[in-house]
């Protein structure tokens, strides 16, 4: 397998607030992480330094072996914020063109792309519709296409199916599945919803800046001994429910 | 292209915000408006109440031609003017007209000069077409004033500054408020999520907002010289130019200021702190002879520099190389803000 991002012994201060302290995790191409841990345990910052956009105070972070933060590696990263961040003023379509335009992509491979992630999210009958227009879910949806929009060997998700209905957030995780089997994508996901949990290849279980326990759910609950991940992610963290 | 798409995405957001559009290039002028009449209503001299001590028959018939109220007095002085509220008197004594002006109203005053010296010259004429040039009687004004002095209307020398207040105001809220609401929203951020370079993103806002800034430098400026006809002594472009830079000027500081902002509630508040002083400095209150401190605050004001231009060339009519100093600061302060404003973009993403 191959590594396509790994987090040596990172740490990370704000000011006296340690909210990352000496963080390992290594992810191989064709699987999906799962960071789970309570808000405010470190996810988003950790995050966010995979992507380039925050430096570690100490360790280091490559993302297919290149040192980040790199401008150049951004093209290869698909990256969802936590918070919608769209274009309320515009269409869906001028959203999706626009952050398309900071790619590089040929025009037609451009439309190509736009028109999949729009029917990933099934928003195809709703481009024409200004931002303002969309529900919590819509423009949740939107989000996640923008990230999909330039095919990205890896995809970094930061709690991507809050407020997103049942079905549809079926949807969106088996297109995550089939990214990440027939297009050997690495997908890194956040997330407090312990069923989602569950469908991630790999968890890493964050809280209060550290890693408490990693491996498949599978080994997870073995190695806690515990019925559900629920019950793995209190029993790491120290206390019996 | 990353820059190009960026323009595009600020005009589809501006064009489809209506009221922002109003406020960038309509309330410049509206304010601009109403300053203008509240200073600078046209004076009216035709219902003047004047005083004539000794004065040739020809003139008070030509001042009574105009509508105006004369009264023969035996002695001119500053108190019959007040005592008997007129609004001028006029002298005639030792080769020389007299000319007391109350000076209650600036803009009457000056209509009155005008009428003055037109009923003179007009005298000065007829005697020539008489044949007799050398007769022509040579006749020196002196003018004295009860209130106030000889300076030109208030708004004279305020409209420059005006001016380019307003753009730069306007086109500061506008930008700062617009930037920050990226900021806010987060899409600032996940753009630095992306390959796009600081500084293809801030060369991309300053075109983008620089565009419509232009747009309304240009609007202000042909309103306020064109249709308020407001005093314009030297070249239209240099006015142009002045404002133009003064405009990238508001622009850069705006989208820098924006950076340590968290609500557009905190931007407004900017507003008593950076633009305010800064017309108090502009040339309101002529700064040569105040303490030297309050002189050296001015000179970290851009608007100091805009507003020095553009008086120096809307009512003195000077040249390119006489504000070319000022002009040269206006950039320096543009391209400091702008460097400013691309390292301020590293809180979004180290690189």
């Amino acid at each position: 397998m191959e590594t396509t991002v790994s987090v040596e012994q990172v740490s990370r201060a704000f000011g006296k607030k340690t909210v990352l302290s000496g963080v390992s995790l290594h992810m191989e191409k064709g699987q999906i992480y799962g960071l789970i841990g309570p808000s405010g345990a470190g996810k988003t910052t950790l995050v966010k330094m995979m992507v380039g956009m925050d430096k570690p105070d100490q360790g280091t972070i490559e993302v297919l072996r290149t040192p980040m933060p790199s401008l150049s590696m951004l093209q290869q990263i698909g990256y969802m914020a936590q918070s919608d961040a769209l274009y309320n003023e515009l269409t869906g379509e001028e959203n999706l063109r626009f952050f398309a335009s900071m790619f590089k992509m040929g025009k037609t491979e451009q439309k190509q792309r736009i028109a999949y992630a729009a029917k990933l999210v099934n928003l195809t009958d709703e481009l024409e519709k200004k931002v303002s227009a969309y529900s919590g879910g819509m423009k949740r949806r939107l989000s996640l296409a923008i990230a999909l929009l330039h095919n990205p060997p890896i995809l970094i998700l930061d709690e991507p199916t809050v407020g997103i209905d049942p079905e549809l957030r079926q949807s969106i995780w088996a297109e995550l599945i089939r990214l990440k089997g027939t297009e050997q994508k690495t997908i890194i996901i956040t997330t407090h919803v312990m069923d989602e949990a569950e469908k991630c290849d790999v968890l890493a279980m964050v809280r209060e800046g550290r890693i408490l326990a990693s491996g498949t759910p599978l080994q997870l609950k073995q190695q806690y001994d515990a019925e559900n991940l629920e019950d793995v992610f209190l029993r790491a963290g120290g206390k019996e429910s | 292209m990353r820059i190009r798409a960026l323009v595009l995405r600020i005009f589809q957001q501006l064009l489809r915000d209506k009221r922002t559009l109003a406020m960038l290039f309509l309330a410049p002028l509206l304010v601009l408006s109403l300053m203008y009449y509240l200073f600078n209503h046209t004076g009216n001299a035709s219902d003047a109440k004047i005083g004539a001590v000794n004065l040739n028959p020809a003139i008070v018939e030509l001042l009574k031609e105009k509508g105006m109220d004369i009264t023969t007095y035996d002695q001119a002085s500053k108190d019959v003017v007040v005592n008997d509220n007129l609004d001028a008197m006029m002298e005639w004594r030792d080769n020389t007209l007299h000319l007391i002006l109350k000076n209650n109203d600036p803009s009457q005053s000056k209509a009155l000069q005008m009428t003055v010296s037109q009923a003179v010259a007009g005298l000065a004429d007829t005697a020539q077409k008489l044949g007799n040039p050398a007769a022509a009687p040579q006749i020196t004004v002196k003018t004295d004033y009860v209130y106030g002095d000889a300076d030109t209307t208030f708004f004279d020398t305020l409209s420059p500054i005006l001016i380019g207040f307003f753009v730069f105001f306007f086109v500061f809220l506008i930008s700062g408020i617009g930037l920050l609401r990226e900021r806010t929203t987060g899409t600032l951020e996940r753009l630095m999520s992306t390959p796009v370079r600081r500084g293809e993103v801030i060369t991309g806002y300053l075109a983008g907002y620089g565009i419509f800034a232009l747009l309304q430098t240009v609007i202000v400026v042909l309103f306020a010289t064109l249709v308020l006809g407001i005093h314009l002594e030297g070249s239209l472009w240099l006015v142009l130019l002045t404002n133009i830079l003064l405009a990238f000027v508001a622009l850069s500081l705006g989208i820098l200021l924006s950076t340590f902002a968290a609500s557009e509630f905190q931007m407004v508040q900017f507003i008593p702190i950076v633009i305010i002083p800064q017309v108090f400095f502009a040339g309101i209150f002529p700064l040569n002879h105040m303490a030297e401190w309050i002189q050296i605050i001015a000179r970290i004001m851009p608007l100091y520099y805009g507003a020095d231009a553009l008086k120096s060339v809307m009512y003195k009519g000077m040249g390119f190389g006489d504000i070319a100093l000022d002009l040269v600061v206006l950039v320096c302060f543009a391209a400091l803000f702008i460097g400013l404003n691309i390292l301020a973009l590293k809180k979004y993403r180290k690189l």
